[in-house]
């Protein structure tokens, strides 16, 4: 670590100052540099006229309470005028935390459910029903009719259920009819998935390996 | 103001003209005021099952087209004073009538009556739409098939579409002996699929084919067993809870003794 490494930068522009504070460490941190700078080691450039102030925060994401506090901090210098404190926005998160939703009801013989993205489905899926998902699709309930994940040919999406008893699965481009293909016993917390250009079934308890790989 | 219950399956042959019919004369017998109204046009059967084609002047069609006042196409029951049938024309088809004429006459139907019980034809098409235009809620038929459960979930979200939330569910012609071999669907199969109230079981009894031949609805024989579920439905649709009938034959008092005397 080093111990020379600034967490708050006072740099100057056009209208006023930019403060840019560190957004990967503890705010505590941030504020004590602050008020340090503010008292004793910039206190001569900070005293003068009225000068605006930005506050930029990185990807910190911060309470009303600690802009308050930010305020105050910044606020003991009568000729400091806050003008804003922001933080960017935040990316989207990726990967593991993909968004899912949550969709209930029922789907009878000769109803279609679509839906773009993951899915989970509270419900029950009953022989003539179908269920179309472009992600993934995660049944709490029955599934007795058709389900197809990976609509738009992802082959990593996968299909699970509370009861797995479906006419037919597909997932992407690859079709299974499950009572004949399979020959399992138990039907209860299962999940299919594409393994080799197969369709491979499952006990859901396994299935941490597949999603977090 | 009645209500209007629609009796409907999807698949053809579980037994809605029989249902109807027995359901009907089972209100009747409890003392409601109940009309009966047949809208499988073409292929009407409930005039028969009831005994009462011979007396048909005016039917559905003849209503809805004018030829004839609601009251005079109406026929009344041979055994009961206030059981009244209004049947489908034969030499017509189903487009012969549209949802909205239908619900007009079931609105008429209903300031006179305590329950109208109408007789839905097979399928999906406008015959259906017909029969359920008027009717506030629905019993769907189903027997333990695949083929008759899958129809009736199909059914089931069409009366949805329609907004006949919540039907009830009639299990018709259960043999107790399959069931228990496991060669019959059973009835908490049935339930857990289609997931709405069961209303009633009603085991395969041949009485049944009998008295329809004979122009007779089976609920009026006491002996029948399928007349005594069809009594259990009917007191359930008036509120009462009526536990389901036991499959299991009750063992006769000659049977009783013998097990008793191989057992000591």
């Amino acid at each position: 670590m080093t111990a020379g490494k600034h967490h708050v930068i006072i740099k100057g522009v056009k209208d006023g100052l930019n403060f840019l504070l560190d957004d990967s460490c503890e705010l505590a941190a941030v504020l004590d540099e602050l008020r340090h700078k503010l008292e004793s080691t910039h206190d001569r450039i900070l005293t003068g006229p009225i000068v605006h102030v930005h506050v930029r925060l990185g990807r910190r994401i911060v309470s009303d309470e600690e802009k308050e506090e930010i305020r105050a901090i910044i606020g003991q210098k009568g000729n400091l005028l806050i003008q804003s404190i922001e933080s960017d926005e935040p990316e989207p998160l990726a990967g593991t935390a993909a968004p899912i939703t949550v969709l209930k009801g029922m789907i009878r013989s000769g109803q279609t459910l679509q839906h773009d993205g993951n899915l989970l489905y509270l419900g029950d899926v009953n022989p003539g029903g179908t269920i179309l998902c472009t992600g993934s699709i995660y049944i709490m309930g029955s599934l007795r009719g058709m389900a197809h994940a990976g609509l738009d040919g992802d082959d990593t999406a996968i299909i699970a259920a509370s009861h797995m008893r479906p006419t037919q699965l597909r997932i992407a481009s690859v079709i299974s009819r499950p009572p004949d293909e399979w020959g399992f016993q138990e039907a209860f917390m299962e999940y299919a998935c594409i393994k080799d250009g197969h369709m491979e079934i499952d006990k859901l308890n396994g299935m941490h390996r597949l999603v977090l790989a | 103001m009645g209500e209007a219950i629609v009796i409907t399956s999807g698949k053809g042959g579980v037994g809605k003209t029989t249902t109807s019919a027995n359901v009907g004369t089972a209100l009747a017998l409890q003392g409601k005021k109940v009309c009966m109204v047949d809208t499988d046009i073409g292929l009407r059967n409930l005039d028969v099952v009831m005994g009462l084609e011979n007396r048909i002047i005016y039917d559905l069609v003849d209503v809805v087209e004018g030829r004839c006042r609601l009251p005079q196409a109406l026929i009344k029951d041979k055994r009961f004073e206030e059981l009244y049938l209004l049947p489908a024309a034969q030499t017509k088809d189903k487009h012969a009538v549209s949802p909205e004429s239908v619900k007009d006459i079931i609105l008429e139907l209903k300031k006179d009556f305590d329950f109208v019980i109408i007789d839905c034809p097979a399928g999906i098409e406008q015959g259906f739409r017909n029969a359920v235009a008027g009717a506030d809620k629905a019993i769907v038929v189903t027997t333990p098939e695949n083929a008759a459960v899958r129809d009736a979930d199909r059914i089931i979200g069409l009366l949805e579409n329609e907004k006949i939330h919540a039907p009830k569910l009639i299990i018709n012609r259960i043999r107790h002996n399959m069931v228990k071999k496991g060669e019959m669907l059973d009835i908490d199969e049935i339930c857990s699929v289609l997931a709405i109230d069961l209303l009633g079981i009603v085991p395969d009894d041949e009485h049944v084919i009998k008295a329809a031949n004979a122009g007779e609805p089976t609920v009026m024989n006491p002996t029948s067993r399928a007349a005594i579920a069809y009594r259990n439905v009917a007191r359930r649709i008036l509120g009462e809870s009526v536990p389901l009938m036991p499959l299991e034959q009750k063992p006769g008092m000659f049977t009783k003794l013998k097990q008793f005397f191989k057992l000591g």
